[in-house]
């Protein structure tokens, strides 16, 4: 991608980044990220609720990443939400006490996210033989729990223990992407958003245009590290792109400066 | 049919153009192959909001239709999905909770048929007529497989046919196609007890019906036996209203809030991994808690919105005149791709003729007159800003500057 979003996972490790979209979709970054660590040698837990696992292996494909092939290999493990979602519903097979559904919480036997914690952890939990280069946690997208009837608080104590095992103890990074809108009347989803906005190390932050659609510019994406968290007087950075999401790419360039306007 | 026609008519001739060569990937009757993402589309039922779409629905994708105030026009769109299905030979669900399957079926306009597919109809009918149909043609061979007049709406493909919505189809058509039907109030008495996941009942008992009849016609792909070469085309008619037995039109703060949402989920889940196509009507305007519908079009594929002027005061403007309604296209899916095919104009429109339910791009009607008058100039201007900016606040005093 540009300098400015490839940038910032160098030299990283637990650290939390939280993708938020805004009258605009988000998923390039997801996608971004995605073929971003599994080139990078990481091992990836990708905990996708919003589309097929076709769809993104197409799109990394496309990005020059092939996941079928990183799942053999073990480095990255996919919960495909739709087809367990379906397994939990119409699957014929009792469940076998030791590995319940991770999305047991819809069929409304547990209101907690614990089974799908335990789907994370146990997913990313390094064995002796394996060499990876780091580990990373990928959610696509947080705002479909609250739709499936999990609680904000729900929510956030699942992102808290993820946080606790991946980045504390494993050192890896956690990236999730959610949905918001400032006009909203969401406030289930507010709730969540702001909550994970104060606890960020980086904040990716892609918003439509205020002015309407565009065909030439997709979006602007706010970065905004978060160095006040590291305590040390600093303010956050913020820097500001606009960007046009092509066929294989994404283009960043300053606000003003789209190549159709030059 | 064209290719399958043509060499049985004149062999003689070894000058005729294979016609429908790249037909391998469009082996399914009715679908096509989308440039972009390598989808099947289908049609909707109505090439002007194919074309909105980016080329059709995709299969295995769902279609949301936000319903104008009095559900008129996202009923007609709702029956131009189901008539296609019937021309193309598919499949049909249709779920209803008031109105019951059948007369939704009853009552599906007619397919205005190119001369193409009449050809096919009189071909099957009777041979001799056809050869006798031949025959008269092989002075202009060359010609027998264009149609006959190029009326605007005949021009008839495979792919999305026109429909006249003043004649209703006729019941030969149905023959050949499986229809499946639910009715709430039928299915409530049948089925005294089942697993209901947390959900509301109706809902519930909706995907159950929709999971047997996928998994049992095979259109889940997981029975190599029994390989299906059609599409299964799923309506839901109203879905989230009063008659489903949720409360989400009806309360702000609904008690069973996500019981919506989690039947979209499921639904979506349904529709990836097997050979179908879904449209829904939603009672968008009644909805009260903003977040629901927040919530339902993010886990929907297409939202479109129907706006229609019936008991506005946009019926009576003189820039509306043409239209008898607005189309809002929410949302167009990323499949496959990191992009989307979104078409360049936002403004959009539609009306309905004596036959055709079209849609258009909104455009302000000319001004012929030489002598308009000041004031309904102004109005027009007025309201053409207050169709730009969308606020009307900058609307006041402006009948002062007349010069």
């Amino acid at each position: 991608m540009s300098p400015g979003v490839g940038g910032c996972e160098g030299g990283m490790a637990g650290k939390f980044t939280l993708l938020r979209d805004t009258r605009t979709d988000g998923s390039f970054l997801v996608h971004h990220f995605l073929s971003f660590y599994l080139r990078a040698g990481c091992k990836v837990c990708f905990v996708a609720l919003l589309q097929s696992f076709s769809h993104y292996n197409i799109v990394a494909q496309k990005l020059g990443v092939s996941l079928a092939a990183a799942k053999e290999r073990g480095q990255l493990v996919f919960l495909e939400g739709l087809r367990s979602c379906l397994d939990l519903l119409f699957g014929e097979e009792e469940e076998q006490p030791g590995q319940p559904n991770p999305l047991q919480f819809i069929s409304g036997s547990t209101s907690d996210l614990r089974a799908l914690f335990d789907f994370v952890r146990t997913s990313l939990t390094p064995s002796d033989s394996d060499s990876w280069k780091g580990h990373v946690l990928l959610v696509d997208d947080l705002s479909v729990l609250l739709g499936l009837g999990a609680t904000p608080v729900a929510v956030l104590d699942f992102i808290h223990y993820c946080r606790v095992t991946v980045c504390s103890k494993l050192q890896g990074n956690i990236v999730v992407l959610v949905h918001s809108n400032e006009d909203s009347e969401d406030e289930e989803n507010e709730l969540v958003v702001n909550a994970l906005c104060h606890h960020s190390d980086l904040i990716l932050w892609a918003e439509g245009l205020a002015t309407g659609f565009c065909k030439d510019i997709h979006g602007q994406i706010k970065i905004i590290k978060r160095l006040s968290l590291e305590l040390m007087g600093e303010q956050d950075q913020v820097q500001i792109y606009q960007y046009k999401i092509q066929d294989k790419n994404v283009t960043f360039f300053a606000r003003g400066l789209s190549a159709a306007v030059l | 049919m064209a290719a399958a026609s043509a060499p049985r008519g004149c062999g003689a001739t070894s000058f005729q153009r294979k016609a429908a060569a790249g037909s391998r990937l469009a082996a399914v009757a009715g679908t096509r192959p989308s440039v972009r993402h390598g989808q099947l589309l289908l049609s909707s039922g109505l090439p002007s909001l194919d074309c909105v779409l980016g080329g059709g629905i995709a299969v295995g994708t769902l279609l949301l239709i936000e319903e104008d105030t009095y559900g008129l026009y996202s009923n007609l769109l709702f029956k131009y999905f189901l008539a296609e299905g019937v021309v193309c030979g598919h499949d049909l669900f249709v779920a209803s909770a008031k109105e019951h399957p059948d007369s939704i079926l009853k009552e599906l306009p007619a397919p205005l048929l190119g001369d193409t597919y009449r050809n096919e109809l009189r071909e099957e009918t009777t041979a001799v007529k056809s050869e006798e149909f031949q025959d008269a043609m092989k002075i202009a061979w060359r010609y027998q497989n264009l149609p006959k007049v190029e009326a605007s709406p005949t021009t008839s493909t495979k792919f999305g046919h026109y429909y006249d919505v003043s004649k209703r189809m006729s019941p030969e058509l149905f023959q050949s196609i499986k229809q499946h039907r639910f009715y709430l109030p039928e299915e409530l008495s049948s089925q005294p007890e089942m697993k209901t996941w947390n959900m509301n009942s109706a809902y519930a008992r909706l995907l159950q019906s929709i999971q047997r009849i996928i998994y049992q016609e095979g259109f889940d792909g997981s029975d190599p036996q029994k390989k299906q070469k059609t599409i299964l085309r799923i309506g839901i008619q109203s879905l989230g209203s009063m008659m489903w037995g949720d409360d989400v039109c009806s309360s702000d703060t609904p008690e069973d809030a996500h019981s919506l949402t989690k039947f979209l989920y499921v639904l979506r889940g349904l529709l990836r991994k097997s050979l179908s196509a879904c449209i829904i009507t939603v009672p968008a305007h009644l909805i009260q808690n903003k977040a629901i519908m927040e919530r339902v079009t993010n886990l929907s594929d297409t939202v479109v919105g129907l706006e229609s002027f019936i008991g506005s005061e946009r019926e009576t403007n003189p820039l509306y005149k043409d239209y008898h309604g607005l189309v809002h296209v929410h949302q167009i899916p990323r499949l496959n791709s990191l992009i989307c095919d979104v078409s360049d104009t936002k403004d959009l429109a539609f009306r309905l003729k004596r036959k055709l339910f079209t849609i258009e791009r909104l455009h302000l009607p000319p001004d012929l007159s030489d002598t308009v008058s000041r004031a309904s100039k102004q109005d027009l201007a007025e309201s053409a800003k207050l169709l730009s900016s969308g606020c009307g606040a900058m609307a006041i005093g402006k009948k002062h500057l007349d010069f």
